[in-house]
């Protein structure tokens, strides 16, 4: 049967497809051919999500060699969640990058560019998919070699700067992650996830698994871009071609994300974490200040793209807040965000890239006069800024209120406060732009180069804002995903053994 | 004492891990971090192979009469990270070779005033 | 008085949200002509009158409406119900919509606006909003529409496009999203931990609200998180809003916007808490005086002000504090009188802006000390101008009369001395800021250099306006006479009554 090997299919898909499409010269070409790669790979996906909610779990030995020996793909209802953002976002991002590349990369580079992002792709899926700790790091290494390249291809200098930059941060990162995994096999013997969970339940408290599980935290914590370690991210967010930013601030941090939470929740156990190792109050407290001191920064930056920039990492506090409440409802939360943040931030990238694409500029006085001028452009900036800012009937909303409960449930009104408060600064942020774009003349009034952005630009982004809507509306299928999710990281990881 | 003897590969590991680090963030050049990082990967490397060293162990290639092996699975291991550790480097270094010719210079001080102009 | 007494009950609330919206697009596609499209305007406010006629029929006669859009969160519905309150305020906002639409087309052309298209288009789409309030089932699906509502008039405050106008619409979005976001959803979600359901209850939701610290902190927080209510210090957005073209000062700041926000609070306190329950809570009384002393100080204010419109703000103030102490004095009298003078002041004020606006547009003047004489040269707006003034002072025979006397009948049942000392010298200020204007345009001799002597009242005020004008002004002397019908509906309410 061909469908027992979905499971592996959005890694193996996008990785071959990386090398037949540098071969294939032509830019029209590679990028038709990357777009089909990242849609059925998206069409993969749902599949799972959907088998996945209805049967729990999928497991693939890669290879014929049966786990814990040989590696193991397992899709369950939390990867396949997050998996489809991935998957779908990149396929908005290809096609939307078809134009978007034209102004920003060298035309010699295009095919280049499609490579490494289906690179990219493969070892974002890897990551999710994978059943295996040390996998997962050679996922991780893929995916971040491809980021580098990809920020790196813009063709400011300064993007060249800003990608080694985040190439020293993130090899540190994944190095840390190196050696935490070594730890635990240290002491285990074991790299199986599953096989992991079951025997570091064993231990009550243990130095080896402790100092590797600090590891593994700081190291996940800069792919992340968790304040303090965050540095790496406005400049090459700021520098990288748009589309490879709309591409990054959905899915790259927000699957290290994933992966802090499956080291939490389904190898040490929250219980470990959190009670014998007291990790919650660290992460909440860092979570909290990178909400109030991004947010605050990405008030006074007069580049856009750094100002979403700073918002990205404000909203990781969000999710690492949510993770940190230890209770199925924050991880909910912090999960739900996860996919409603990929849906705004894609789509308020995709507009700042529509403007660089017509004006040059990421600069806010680009924007002066633009509600005129590129009406859709600025409509789909408004809508998606008014789901950061979390107003009611957009994905933000709910993902807001849902964290709000689950800190409510706790009796944490302080924290509650600090969350709808931070939010206020996202108006701030938002406004700053939406007032000159609306309300200011244009800087130069008969230049009419600046007209509105081209159709291929504006379908993927406007499909990210009508989801924004639709998913801030009807809720069942992304809530109820979470809510899966969350419950089944949630269970004791020795039960998560039984189930194999 | 016994605690240094005993556990001699791991301050090894430490010494050339932390004399890595500190060459990342200190160097100004370029290629020194680069070189830094590689010291850096070079320490967890060395960890993983001596921690799969079994005491009195042969070499793990079966052959009659041993009944001891080393583990393998570490040098498995490693020699995929060591392919990550190169792939690193090889685009490190790329950004570098472009670094140098869009600025004309790999001093991270010198490229910073440069931009500092624009 | 039920033409639509074909259709199912319940599909009148649909269409009651839905006439307005519709409208609006209609008018997008008359845009270009205006004839048509006023007709379009005046059209569907009629229809939506007639709407609301029928809903007020069928509550009459206790036909039960309901109807459940989505459900947007796990319980949490957006759904619309019917009550007398609601139905009470939606009939005077959708009767004054006909009225001002009527005011506004003569307003419009007189003035010269930009825009007029985008102008009654909004109109429209905060109209339907504020139908959405009145109907509201539960909390959630008024704070949603309560957040529409100042998203859809910003662009009205903000008409204009000065620097003036974007200063204002920056205080008033600023203030409103603010005290909403930090406040307002912190409460909502409050109740909903605490109390597990946002149904309106007759009666209350909580179980015991005497012992319970969090009940009194949401109190406040409700206060002060409907800052459309206006209580101090929250209420800087109101003057700031009026920068607006007079139309929009009418409706949405005497009518629709503010009311919406008193209303809010009359609804929370009688569905939420509970009228019975009020007095029990701790901070009912900080609250209260809080209330009492906005009454004054807004009033103080107000004597202070030259600018015509934004006397009438602080008045505006003022008066909307009346109903929060109506509200809050937990008497069943005292809740009827905060009801009834949602409508009385509805008319008495929005007769006195259509006023300042009539002034406006035939000499040009916005400040009362250019009005000394101006009765001789408008009279009939200077009397219209004076019935509003008697009626907003609460003198008979005007319609404020009655909602003035409720209101200090409940605070003497209450025992409140200090309320009803508050209240009376509050009746005098009004006199003080008040009346002058109208006593001074008529029996001060014109000066100078005023307009020559062929100059008209009815030449230079659009006839539009006049009518307008005059509708509202023989309302308040109406309402004196024949308060029965709406007191009937007040005595609907449960735990609100106008019997001792």
């Amino acid at each position: 049967m061909f469908a027992q090997h979905f499971p592996v299919l959005p890694i193996v898909l996008p990785l071959i497809g990386a090398p037949v499409c540098m071969l294939l010269a032509r830019s029209q070409l590679a990028w038709l051919f990357a777009t089909l790669i990242s849609g059925f790979s998206f069409f993969i996906s749902i599949v799972l999500l959907l088998t996945t909610l209805d049967q729990g779990v999928l497991s693939y030995a890669l290879g014929g060699w049966e786990p814990p020996w040989g590696i193991e793909m397992r899709v369950d209802v939390a990867n396949a969640l997050v998996l489809s953002v991935v998957t779908g976002l990149s396929t908005l991002v290809l096609v939307y990058a078809k134009q978007s590349i034209d102004k920003e990369i060298d035309r010699n580079q295009h095919t280049l560019f499609y490579t490494a992002h289906l690179l990219c792709l493969a070892g974002l899926s890897g990551i999710l998919s994978t059943g295996d700790a040390f996998n997962l790091f050679v996922f991780l290494e893929i995916s971040s070699l491809a980021t580098y390249t990809l920020v790196s291809l813009a063709s400011d200098r300064r993007a060249l700067t800003a990608a080694f930059r985040y190439l020293v941060m993130g090899t540190i990162g994944a190095t840390f992650i190196l050696i935490g995994v070594g730890m635990m096999y240290m002491k285990t013997g074991t790299l199986n996830m599953l096989d992991l969970a079951a025997r570091i339940a064993e231990y009550d408290s243990n130095r080896t698994l402790n100092t590797g599980l600090a590891f593994i935290l700081i190291g996940v914590s800069i792919k992340l871009a968790l304040f303090p370690l965050h540095m790496w991210l406005p400049p090459a967010y700021t520098h990288a071609p748009s589309a490879v930013s709309a591409f990054l601030a959905g899915t790259a941090t927000k699957v290290a994300v994933y992966v802090m939470v499956r080291f939490i929740f389904t190898i040490y156990g929250a219980e470990y974490v959190f009670h014998e190792m007291g990790m919650d109050v660290i992460l909440l407290v860092l979570a909290i200040v990178a909400i109030f001191n991004c947010s605050f920064v990405a008030t006074v930056q007069s580049n856009v793209k750094t100002m979403l920039a700073y918002s990205s990492v404000a909203q990781i506090g969000y999710m690492i807040l949510g993770i940190s409440l230890v209770t199925s409802a924050g991880l909910m939360a912090g999960l739900l965000h996860i996919f409603n943040h990929a849906l705004m931030k894609g789509a308020l990238f995709m507009a700042v890239g529509a403007v660089l694409f017509r004006t040059g500029s990421a600069d806010i006085k680009a924007y002066y006069g633009l509600g005129k001028r590129m009406p859709l452009t600025m409509a789909a900036f408004t809508i998606a800024g008014l789901s950061i800012i979390g107003v009611p009937l957009t994905a933000g909303f709910v993902s807001k209120w849902y964290l709000v409960t689950a800190a409510l449930e706790q009796q944490h009104w302080l924290i509650a406060f600090l969350i709808l408060t931070g939010s206020l600064l996202a108006i701030v942020y938002i406004g700053r732009v939406l007032e000159v774009a609306y309300f200011k003349e244009p800087a130069d009034p008969t230049d009419t180069t600046i007209k509105e952005a081209p159709v291929l630009m504006l379908i993927p982004m406007w499909i990210l804002v009508l989801a924004n809507i639709y998913f801030g509306i009807d809720t069942s299928l992304s809530v109820s995903a979470a809510d899966a999710a969350s419950k089944w990281l949630f269970q004791p990881a020795a039960d998560l053994g039984a189930v194999r | 004492m016994s605690f240094i003897v005993d556990y001699y590969n791991y301050w090894i590991v430490v010494f050339l891990m932390m004399a890595g680090f500190y060459i990342v963030i200190s160097a100004n050049n370029l290629v020194k971090k680069v070189v830094g990082l590689n010291i850096f990967q070079t320490s967890v490397f060395i960890m993983y192979i001596s921690i799969g060293k079994v005491s009195g162990g042969s070499a793990p290639i079966l052959a009659d009469g041993i009944t001891s092996y080393s583990n393998p699975l570490p040098h498995v291991l490693i020699l995929t990270a060591i392919v990550v550790g190169v792939a690193t480097t090889a685009v490190g270094l790329a950004l570098i070779v472009r670094i140098k010719r869009a600025y004309g210079t790999v001093e991270e001080n010198e490229f910073k005033d440069k931009d500092a102009l624009i | 008085m039920n033409i639509w007494s074909a259709l199912e009950p319940s599909q009148l609330i649909n269409l009651s949200i839905i006439v307005p919206v519709i409208g609006a697009a209609l008018l997008v596609f008359a845009g270009k002509r205006p004839n048509l499209r006023e007709t379009v305007s005046i059209a569907t406010a009629v229809i939506l009158f007639t709407l609301v006629l029928g809903i007020a029929d069928n509550t009459f006669n206790q036909v039960p409406m309901a109807t459940t859009w989505v459900v947007l969160l796990s319980g949490l519905n957006i759904a619309f119900s019917v009550e007398p309150l609601g139905v009470l305020f939606a009939l005077v906002a959708s009767f004054l919509w006909i009225i001002t639409t009527i005011y506004a087309i003569g307003y419009m052309r007189g003035h010269h606006e930009q825009n007029q298209t985008r102008f009654f288009c909004c109109f429209a789409l905060a109209i339907s909003t504020v139908m959405a309030i009145c109907f509201s089932a539960n909390l959630l699906t008024l704070f949603i529409f309560y957040e529409l509502l100042t998203l859809s008039t910003y662009p009205l405050v903000t008409h204009a496009g000065n620097e003036e106008a974007k200063r204002g619409g920056r205080v008033y979005l600023g203030i409103l999203l603010t005290t909403s976001i930090a406040f307002l959803l912190f409460a909502v979600l409050g109740t909903w931990v605490s109390a597990q359901t946002l149904e309106f209850t007759p009666g209350g939701v909580f179980n015991d609200v005497s012992s319970s610290g969090l009940i009194a902190v949401l109190l406040v927080l409700f206060c002060y998180g409907i800052g459309k209510a206006a209580l101090m210090p929250f209420h800087r957005w109101l003057p700031a809003a009026m920068v607006a073209p007079t139309p929009v000062s009418a409706l949405l700041h005497a009518v629709a916007v503010v009311k919406a926000g008193v209303f809010s609070i009359l609804k929370i306190a009688i569905y939420i808490f509970g009228i019975d329950n009020l007095s029990e809570i701790a901070t009912t009384d900080l609250m209260l005086y809080i209330g009492a002393a906005t009454v004054l100080l807004s009033s103080f204010v107000a004597t202070t002000k030259d600018n015509l419109k934004a006397r009438l703000a602080y008045s505006t103030v003022s008066q909307l504090s009346y109903i929060v102490v109506g509200a809050l004095l937990a008497s069943s009298i005292a809740a009827a009188g905060a009801t009834l003078h949602i409508v009385t002041h509805a008319f008495g004020k929005i007769t006195l802006f259509f006023c300042a606006g009539a002034i406006m547009v035939a000499t040009h003047k916005k400040n009362i000390s250019e009005m000394v004489g101006l009765g001789h040269k408008m009279p009939l707006t200077m009397i219209a101008f004076a019935i509003g003034a008697l009626s907003i002072i609460g003198l008979p025979p005007m319609a404020g009369t009655w909602s003035k006397w409720y209101l200090l009948v409940g605070a003497l049942e209450q025992d409140k001395l200090i309320i009803v000392a508050v209240l009376t010298l509050s009746s005098l200020l009004n006199v003080a800021y008040l009346l002058p204007i109208p006593i001074k345009a008529f029996f001060t001799p014109a000066e100078p250099n005023q307009q020559p002597e062929s100059w008209t009242e009815t030449q230079h005020t659009p006839l539009p306006s006049l009518i307008a004008i005059a509708v509202t002004a023989s309302a308040c002397l109406l309402l004196f006479f024949f308060p029965q019908p709406i007191i009937d509906l007040i005595n609907l309410i449960p735990g609100v009554s106008t019997e001792f």
